[in-house]
């Protein structure tokens, strides 16, 4: 179900508080941020954040298309480098 | 005969049914066309008259997005979410599932036929 719009876009206060600060200093830094469930709203665009996979930060610069999105969605959390089997046995074979 | 949004229409069918097969246009849609130009949605279309179906095409002209402005708007959303690097757009590239559907088995429709894997032993049953 959708969020009901009388609360607004969630964004964890204390980042907001951030990027609010940075922008009326005009001033560009990255951000680090574990808060993945964030919404990106307008002021965020241009700002660079350094959003946390689980593992370790993940660069995100902010672009116009993507106000409205969280910002965990551009940080993904799996890592899929192909399944094992004789093709890929053959190429680390090659490799050696 | 009854020409509408670039879409011939099934002669035999319903008004109501036969729209549906405008793409952008399914039953909930049709019935609201069809109430806003008050055609009876039982009328076939071959009985339609020409003034009812100048009328509807005017309507839908006007009032939805059909067939291929509404496909290229689909197709743009898609290449929106690709651009920007989003879980969502990687899923579209990759062709795998979009809605956190499994994927160890199942997700036949976006994977398309299976493809065979060289090496693995085929399981056989006795």
């Amino acid at each position: 179900m959708a969020r009901s719009i009388r609360k607004g876009p969630f964004v964890l206060q204390s980042l907001a508080d951030k990027v609010a600060a940075l922008n009326e200093q005009n001033e560009k830094k990255v951000i680090k941020t574990w808060s993945r469930a964030s919404t990106i709203l307008p002021e965020f665009v241009g700002h660079t954040f350094a959003v946390h996979n689980g593992n370790k930060f993940v660069p995100v610069y902010v672009s116009e298309n993507m106000v409205g999105h969280k910002l965990g969605e551009f940080a993904p959390t799996r890592l899929f480098r192909g399944h094992s089997g004789k093709l890929v046995v053959d190429k680390k074979a090659k490799a050696v | 005969m009854a020409r509408i949004a670039g879409v011939d229409l099934p002669r035999e069918k319903r008004v109501e049914i036969g729209l549906t097969y405008i793409f952008g246009v399914g039953r909930v849609t049709s019935r609201k066309l069809l109430a806003e130009t008050g055609i009876n949605p039982d009328t076939r279309v071959r009985d339609l008259t020409d003034v009812e179906v100048g009328r509807l095409r005017q309507l839908i002209e006007r009032s939805t997005k059909t067939e291929g402005a509404l496909r290229t708007e689909v197709a743009m959303n898609i290449k929106r979410l690709m651009d920007i690097g989003s879980y969502r757009g990687i899923r579209h590239r990759r062709g795998l599932p979009v809605r956190g559907q499994r994927t160890h088995t199942n997700a036949r429709t976006k994977k398309g036929p299976r493809r065979a894997i060289a090496g693995k032993k085929k399981v056989t049953k006795k």
